[in-house]
């Protein structure tokens, strides 16, 4: 077995356990450090497979200014601790069998159809130019739609957050503060 | 190269970095208290040891020996999980600085650097936008109203300014086409008209690396904008709830970030380790180490003077010149140089 392999395993070991610890928690706080876990052993599992680009935006955006902003939103709401519950007797019936069945779909289509040769480290384009070669030549309509996807979220935030000027001008809304 | 001499000169290039920077990190302190000292007619520390040199090692063995206080309602595990997490990832940026070139030991090439990677500056700014957990999460486990409202700033702050430092650097991206500290800093080499050096900021970067200055500064939550720790609001910010070594370690990491943003502003904007080269060989190896440390000591010593001259902001107009100032200038910037690159 391989460095490399070793490697693998390993973070996608933090990865799944990451993932369980985040559901697995009550506080919220403690949910948003395993998803930044999470997120920073899937950085460490592109970095293994060669897209060293892919691996650091990872780092900087998820990882560093997505969850951020989690974080943020859970300090200041300063969100206690949830109410444990049963859980519903569908999911335990219906959602981790259908999960499984899924999952092993999906892994044996990805074995069936692809190649068993592993990607070296740096086999996928890392400068600059290539980068940008692809984000704004070949691949530049899903790049403009999914940035006018997002304009679109951040507007309807925008109108969501923003008070009916009724409320604006004094009455009722002033009491709270 | 065998890899035993691999491992081991890894071994001893890091450990000789890490004393270096620790030893700069307690030196800066102690500069900046001789400086600002002198600023304001006094004369800073004195009593220990020859203009107060032993100062730091002071600082430190009080650090360990005072009582370490834990306050009985804090959340203990990320109470004692912040201040490690701001200093382990404010040391682990100078693992991909690079010094100068390659020296040459008994036939082997070794690179001034502890690893070359070849998205070192990608590397820096994730690992810099991990460390703002660090500050959050001490304000937030502090369970302090103060703390709380520090921790608050802070991480509103550094997203903030994110936006404008990542993007005043893609201005050098495109001019050096490589996202490799030591790319850029080759593609600084030279000199126009033969005696001015071709460094960035006078390579038509002058803008860009205003706004990385400006960002920078928010960063590492100094003076002006050091508005997470303003004291005279805040008690200390986000640290107000930490005693002896946890506080040394915050201390240790805002210290240590001055020092990576000063490296970044001398390896993207001012040449790196470029400078007049003369004398015998041994020279000839020992001077772009110099000139390095000489521009980071510049860096440092405008970090305090600053210090010593301006003000602090108030919230509201740390934001607006964030947003309104900062990420425009840095938007045209970028405009600007890719239609001159592209020219």
């Amino acid at each position: 077995m391989s460095v490399h392999l070793v490697l693998f395993l390993a973070f996608g070991a933090v990865c799944v356990a990451g993932a369980i610890n985040l559901l697995a928690q009550t506080h919220p706080i403690n949910s948003a450090l395993s998803l930044i876990a999470v997120m920073a052993a899937l950085a460490g599992e592109y970095l293994l497979l060669g897209a060293e680009f892919v691996a650091a935006v990872q780092v900087i955006v998820y990882a560093g200014a997505i969850m951020v902003l989690f974080v943020f939103t859970i300090m200041l709401l300063n969100a206690g601790v949830e109410e444990r519950t049963k859980g519903s007797r569908v999911a335990v019936l219906f959602g981790i069998p259908g999960m499984l069945l899924g999952s092993i779909l999906v892994g044996w289509v990805v074995l069936r159809h692809s190649g068993t040769e592993a990607v070296a480290a740096g086999a996928l384009p890392g400068d600059p130019k290539t980068i940008g070669q692809l984000l704004f030549h070949e691949f530049l309509l899903p790049f403009e739609i999914t940035s006018v996807l997002i304009l679109i979220a951040i507007m309807g935030a925008v109108v969501l957050a923003t008070k009916p000027p009724s409320s604006l001008a004094g009455g009722t809304a002033r009491k709270v503060d | 190269m065998p890899i035993w001499l691999y491992i081991l000169a890894s071994v001893i290039k890091s450990a000789v970095v890490l004393v270096v920077l620790l030893t700069a990190v307690a030196y800066t302190v102690w500069l900046e208290r001789k400086v600002v000292g002198h600023m304001q007619n006094r004369w800073g520390p004195t009593r220990v040891g020859p203009f107060g040199l032993l100062q730091p090692a002071a600082d430190g063995i009080k650090f360990l020996f005072k009582e370490d206080l834990t306050p009985p309602h804090v959340y203990k595990p990320l109470y004692i999980a912040a201040p490690l997490i701001a200093v382990i990832f404010a040391l682990t940026s100078i693992a991909v600085i690079p010094f100068g070139n390659a020296i040459t030991i008994y036939g082997y090439s070794i690179p001034l650097q502890v690893t070359d990677v070849n998205t070192g500056l990608l590397l820096i700014l994730g690992v810099t936008s991990i460390g703002v957990y660090g500050v959050a999460l001490a304000g937030w486990s502090s369970n302090n109203k103060y703390s709380l409202l520090g921790g608050l700033r802070a991480s509103a702050q550094m997203v903030s300014y994110e936006i404008s430092l990542g993007l005043s650097l893609v201005g050098v991206l495109i001019m050096s086409g490589s996202f490799s500290l030591r790319d850029i800093v080759n593609a600084q080499g030279g000199h126009f008209w033969g005696f001015i050096p071709r460094w960035n900021i006078f390579h038509g970067q002058f803008i860009g690396f205003f706004c990385y200055l400006m960002a920078a500064y928010a960063e590492t939550n100094r003076i002006p904008f050091d508005l997470p720790e303003a004291e005279t609001e805040l008690v200390a910010g986000y640290h107000t709830e930490y005693s002896a070594m946890k506080f040394a370690m915050f201390f240790m990491a805002e210290y240590a970030n001055m020092i990576t943003v000063a490296c970044l502003a001398t390896l993207l904007f001012f040449g790196g380790w470029n400078g007049p080269l003369f004398g015998p060989p041994i020279l000839q190896a020992i001077l772009p180490v110099f000139w390095f440390a000489a521009k980071i000591f510049g860096f440092l010593f405008l970090y305090i003077w600053v210090r010593g001259t301006l003000p602090r902001f108030r919230y509201d107009q740390l934001m607006a010149f964030g947003w309104k100032f900062l990420l425009p200038l840095s938007l045209m910037n970028l405009i600007a140089t890719a239609i001159a690159v592209a020219w």
